[in-house]
């Protein structure tokens, strides 16, 4: 046991290690002239010879990983170009947007595609399993991007319905107190309804969006864990005891497929910060992927490569935590 | 061989009959495929769309009724009519031919992307499965720095370095797609390796390379198609999201996902420019989709 911890720590390790050799690469060995990439073309010969020492540049390339490592190793994930702060505050500020976006988009995703793949589970072949089929391909196959913007024009242009960019609306702007940075949560301490109302309005349709395509995932993962469940002697056990559907699937199939169940939630929630990249940049969204695509816009490296490296971050540890979790629950993969 | 073929019966095809050669045991396997696969209506339906593709890039002159990247600044945002079938762009171009010329630039991406990547995919997968040890560990690690990152963030984040254009979006997305094949091909090659079939093969003297080439890859190349079908709906995604951010095809190429960004601006006024382009690219997606899914349902009996 003993061993197989250390062995899953390495692997850990050697994977960071990985992502960080990748970012390195990308943002400091890549780029023809990282020099020009940070403080742009129109810099004078001293500023540049300066930044060009700065950076390491004239070390030799093995003193230069370790350099950027011992410096995130610090903390010191450098400063964005465009805001002139540090990367990590910034994206300590623009991170709530995302997170209050994913999670209520998880929410539907879940609310809609658990119960989905279920009855598409139980009923194998039936009418509503053809129809799960199509969402889920469609979700698969539609551009986020394209469906926001036929959101927005469905529902805020001719219905009139959500609101537009951004998380409430102009006029609304800075009113509540930012306690949590959940702009529903704040407004609601604040006891200012009228902002949580807008926030709502604005809300809805960039987390119906995302949530889409997590609902189709979650769809899909739950019918396949539910028909491995289904084909089991304990079901035909329930079935001859003369137990009703709902019973069978709810309360004897249902809490057998919940640890898988779970930790496809946790990857669903890790994909919802992709999918904010495209969603966020169409709604204006000041979040994780609009920072992220504008730095990049920009071709600001040193914010960009960060996101990166977070992102990298985030989905090698949720990997690692839900198959820790697998071992833990399941006692067949211990052995 | 030395199979005797069974006495023909009257009424029975040469297709059902026993085969008597490799090459009719393959037209064989490939007809009762065919015969899964269009019972069922989803997978046909796909098939039909990617031929439909197909045909509309090769014939997009014909098909086209414009010329794609003619402007005509009388006849800006005109909506859709007889003259226009999906009106006109903020330049006057028909979106209509930009829509069909666009479906060659997407075929262009798709097919480059799947022709570089699966043999990669299919070496590294084979080689790790094969020889396991460390050569297996260390290919894996890569493999896995790789797919840690989800596909658009690694693709933008290789364009934001290499600069954007179609080329350098394609470098990206062959950058990202491989780790996927990879994993597969190798998880495959783990359940034959220790085969008899190959043991034997190993004792006739074959070489390493004639083992994995003529014995190991044909035996993944079921589940890697089916990948590489619903890869290809990923890539369709992926070459749209970098258009729309503007680090793809640049303008004035009529590629879908830069359409669908320059029409935004006009998104309440002119909701055909934004809805057109994206249609095409919803459709050619739900179609390798759709596609892929059936053929894994004929190809991959376990799933």
């Amino acid at each position: 046991m003993a061993v197989k911890i250390a062995r899953g720590a390495l692997t850990y390790a050697l994977t960071l290690l990985g992502l960080l050799l990748m970012t390195f690469v990308l943002g400091r060995v890549m780029p023809v002239d990282p020099v020009s990439a940070v403080v742009g073309w129109e810099a004078d010969r001293e500023t540049y010879e300066r930044l060009y020492r700065e950076m390491g540049l004239d070390q030799p390339i093995f003193v230069q990983f370790w350099r950027y490592l011992t410096s995130l190793a610090s903390g010191n994930f450098g400063t964005a170009l465009r805001t002139s702060r540090p990367v990590l505050q910034d994206i300590a500020n623009v991170f709530p947007a995302t997170l209050e976006l994913a999670t209520v988009s998880l929410i539907f995703g879940a609310g809609v595609g658990v119960p989905l793949g279920m009855y598409a589970a139980a009923r194998r072949g039936s009418m509503l399993d053809t129809i799960a089929r199509f969402v889920t391909l469609a979700g698969y196959s539609i551009p986020n991007f394209w469906l926001a913007l036929m959101g927005l024009l469905v529902f805020y242009g001719w219905l009139g319905w959500a609101g537009g960019s951004g998380r409430v609306a102009i006029y609304f702007e800075g009113i509540v107190p930012a306690r949590t940075g959940f702009i529903l949560l704040d407004a609601a301490l604040a006891g200012d309804w009228e902002v949580f109302r807008s926030g709502l309005q604005h809300l809805m349709l960039p987390a119906a969006v995302l949530g889409y395509a997590s609902m189709a995932y979650i769809t899909r993962m739950t019918r396949s864990f539910m028909l491995a469940q289904l084909s089991q002697e304990y079901i035909i056990t329930a079935r001859v005891k003369g137990l009703s559907e709902t019973e069978i699937i709810w309360r004897h199939a249902f809490p057998n497929i919940l640890v898988q169940l779970v930790t496809i939630l946790a990857l669903v929630y890790g994909g919802a910060v992709e999918g904010s990249v495209l969603v966020e940049t169409v709604f204006a969204w000041p979040g994780f992927g609009q920072y992220l695509t504008n730095s990049l816009l920009m071709g600001d490296l040193n914010a960009s490569m960060t996101c990166v490296l977070l992102i990298g971050f985030v989905f090698v540890t949720l990997n690692l935590i839900s198959d820790l979790l697998y071992r833990v629950v399941d006692p067949r993969t211990r052995s | 061989m030395s199979v005797q073929s069974a006495p023909p019966a009257q009424n029975e095809s040469w297709l059902y009959r026993k085969a008597t050669s490799n090459w009719q045991a393959r037209l064989q396997s490939l007809y009762f495929g065919w015969l899964t696969f269009a019972t069922n209506p989803l997978a046909l339906t796909g098939l039909l769309i990617i031929l439909a593709l197909l045909f509309v890039a090769a014939f997009a002159p014909l098909i086209a009724t414009h010329d794609p990247i003619a402007q005509d600044l009388t006849r800006t945002l005109l909506p859709p009519g007889p003259e226009h079938w999906f009106g006109t762009d903020q330049v006057g171009r028909d979106v209509y031919s930009r829509v069909v010329y666009g479906s060659r630039i997407t075929l262009y991406v798709v097919f480059l992307v799947t022709v570089i990547v699966t043999p990669i995919g299919l070496a590294v997968g084979t080689i790790a499965g094969y020889f396991g040890g460390w050569a297996d560990t260390v290919l894996m690690r890569v493999t896995d720095i790789f797919l840690a990152f989800p596909s658009l963030i690694l693709a933008l984040a290789f364009v934001a370095v290499l600069g954007p254009s179609l080329e350098n979006a394609i470098i990206a997305m062959t950058l990202t797609a491989w780790p996927a094949i990879a994993r597969l091909a190798r998880a495959e090659t783990m359940t034959i390796r220790n085969s008899d079939y190959i043991a034997a093969v190993e004792l006739q003297g074959a070489s390493r390379l004639r083992v994995i080439i003529r014995h190991v890859v044909p035996m993944c190349m079921s589940s890697v198609i089916v990948r590489a079908t619903l890869n290809m709906a990923a890539i369709i995604l992926t070459a749209a999201g970098l258009g729309f951010l503007g680090l793809g095809a640049q303008q004035p190429s009529p590629e879908w996902g830069a359409m669908t960004s320059s029409g935004r601006t006009y998104l309440l006024n002119a909701w055909w420019l934004v809805t057109m382009p994206g249609l095409a690219i919803a459709t050619v997606g739900l179609g390798f989709n759709l596609l892929g899914d059936g053929l894994r349902d004929v190809l991959d009996p376990r799933s």
